[in-house]
């Protein structure tokens, strides 16, 4: 009576199941929603003078600073991800899956449901709560569409990340302990200031290098430049990157942990 | 699933570990279809490590074993349809809840949909966790839990079913009716089970034929019966009610065998002749009114088996 489930019958199930457990986790869904944003309310009083250095490309700081909330949510996608992810591995729910037909890339896709789903809640809470403040978006309807897939495509990428973390260590403790590292690269990216206004050359250089601010600067650039292709691509071309980079990684990693013969 | 009456063969199967010992040292066995085989050994034995090759999820570095008539190595795939297993950890998803679990696993061992709703409701009345069915798994005891796991290896109804140490920390009523469930499963639906266990009373109880594995080798193999047998006969322990007449019971019950003193204040003889030799000993004591506060009767046990085939008491042998 049984037969082996199609691939995507697999994802379905692991999806489902990896999205159940996270909205569930209700201290695991809010505060990491709430932290970013607290952030946004912070950084976007006490830095609103930023808009009046020569050159700063808008007037409202907060139109400035939204990125910045969805770039830190998508980075905590990927400590809920790979926690959960490592959790599987630490407790034998890994093994258990491993004794069903389930085939590694659906486990692994499947298990990025959840955060995923998680992704899509933040980044509509992001955008409420950037247009409950008066932010307004240069590049319209449109705009507010790429933006949400852009977002969820970073916060996919994050995800992965924190998938092939949980692969290598085989706990979801050590995902959360590297979770600072990942925090850096977002204060040494240009999601305070313009890149070409920082002022510490080094910090202008770090910022240059680091993929962190192309991410923040594809969604910014639709928030308060309108329709920038360039930004645009980076921000997507980086945020592919990451994800095609992470899953390729991921797989080998994913069937050494779904050891079986 | 071959023809043959075989279900579990093994040929000298090892398992190493980088710098490690030989976690299983080139064991041979054969588990006969239907039949509940107890593999009984302290922690660290190599108990779970054999599971784990025979359920495809650790290769072994030499050796060869068929599950189900089908190759651990060649044919992981079909090994693994045809197997059921509830792993040593009882690995649930705290989050979940017991009918999603179930839910899932009917997913993914490809149960059609509209079968899945009723196949779960059928497992978990089955293992009595329907009132419990949509609490989450994070609020099960650790009975449940284990019934859990056990409804969760059922899903797909495989013939041979691999039950890892099933009650280590059950209280005695969760294990009383984890054995009872598992005897029934033998008994009334044919599944050939492979039971891990460190426990003596669960392998004597619910085992047709026991292996003991010490360090890696299996020491002994056969029925309870046999296993017992093959150590000796049973012996008597009395103790006298006046300790002054600890030395004419000792040369009374040395007429039987050889009588051991006891520093408890006892004397304990073999009965080559069986326990049929119990009733001469009564029959002695009494014609000379040696009155006795206690007498008992010992058989021997699986622990006196593992004694003898490895010189430790299998309590604390793990350590």
């Amino acid at each position: 009576m049984e037969r082996e489930p199609s691939l995507l019958e697999q994802v379905g199930a692991v999806a489902r199941r990896s999205a159940t457990d996270a909205f569930r986790q209700r201290a695991l869904l809010f505060f990491p929603m709430l932290f970013p944003l607290i952030l946004f309310a912070i950084n976007g009083s006490a830095l609103s003078k930023a808009t009046e250095i020569p050159h700063f490309p808008t007037h409202s700081y907060r139109a400035f600073l939204l990125a910045f909330p969805f770039v830190q949510g998508a980075m905590f996608v990927s400590i809920s991800a790979g926690t959960s992810l490592g959790r599987d591995i630490e407790t034998g729910f890994l093994n258990r899956l491993a004794l069903t037909p389930l085939r590694s890339e659906a486990m692994l896709v499947g298990q990025l449901g959840g955060a995923f789903v998680l992704g899509c809640v933040q980044a509509v809470v992001y955008l409420l709560v950037g247009f409950a403040t008066g932010v307004g978006f240069a590049s319209g309807a449109g705009g507010v569409i790429v933006l949400l897939l852009l977002s969820l495509m970073i916060s996919f990428a994050f995800a992965s990340l924190g998938g092939l973390l949980a692969l290598r260590l085989g706990s979801g403790e050590a995902v959360q302990g590297i979770f600072p590292l990942l925090f850096v690269t977002l204060f040494l990216s240009s999601s305070t200031l313009p890149r070409n206004l920082i002022k510490a050359a080094w910090f202008r250089e770090v910022a240059t290098y680091n993929p962190v601010s192309y991410l923040v600067e594809g969604l910014r650039s639709l928030v308060i430049q309108g329709w920038n292709a360039q930004a645009l691509e980076l921000g997507f071309g980086f945020a592919l990157a990451l994800a095609v980079i992470t899953i390729a990684l991921s797989r080998p990693a994913m069937r050494t942990r779904l050891a079986r013969t | 699933m071959s023809g043959s009456a075989v279900a579990i063969e093994v040929h000298k199967l090892v398992r190493e570990f980088r710098k490690g010992p030989r976690a299983v040292d080139g064991i041979d066995l054969a588990v006969q279809n239907g039949e509940i085989y107890g593999f009984l050994g302290p922690n660290g034995a190599g108990k779970s490590t054999t599971v784990h090759m025979l359920t495809t999820l650790l290769p072994p570095t030499s050796g060869r074993a068929t599950v189900g008539g089908f190759d651990i190595v060649r044919e992981g795939g079909q090994v693994r349809a045809a197997i059921g297993a509830a792993l040593q950890e009882a690995a649930l998803d705290a989050i979940l809840t017991g009918r999603e679990h179930l839910m899932l696993q009917a997913t993914l061992q490809g149960i059609p949909a509209k079968e899945r709703k009723q196949h779960a409701q059928a497992l978990l009345d089955r293992v009595g966790l329907a009132e419990a069915a949509d609490r989450r798994v994070g609020g099960y005891s650790g009975g449940m839990k284990r019934r859990l796991d056990l409804a969760l290896a059922l899903v797909h109804e495989p013939r041979i079913l691999f039950l890892d140490e099933p009650t280590t920390g059950l209280d005695p009523q969760s294990r009383a009716a984890l054995w009872e469930e598992v005897a029934r499963l033998a008994h009334d639906e044919g599944i050939t089970v492979f039971l891990t266990t460190q426990y003596l009373e669960e392998a004597d109880a619910l085992a047709n034929r026991i292996g003991i594995i010490d360090r890696g080798q299996i020491v002994a193999e056969g029925t309870p019966a046999q296993l017992k047998a093959e150590i000796g006969s049973p012996s008597v322990e009395v103790v006298p009610v006046d300790p002054d007449a600890f030395d004419t019971l000792a040369e009374l019950l040395a007429r039987f065998g050889s009588a051991q003193r006891n520093g408890r204040g006892s004397v304990t003889v073999q009965l080559p002749g069986g326990e049929a030799e119990l009733a001469e000993i009564v029959r002695a004591l009494d014609s000379i009114h040696l009155r006795v506060e206690s007498l008992q009767l010992h058989q021997p046990s699986l622990d006196d088996v593992f004694l003898a085939k490895t010189g430790r008491k299998l309590e604390g042998a793990g350590a």
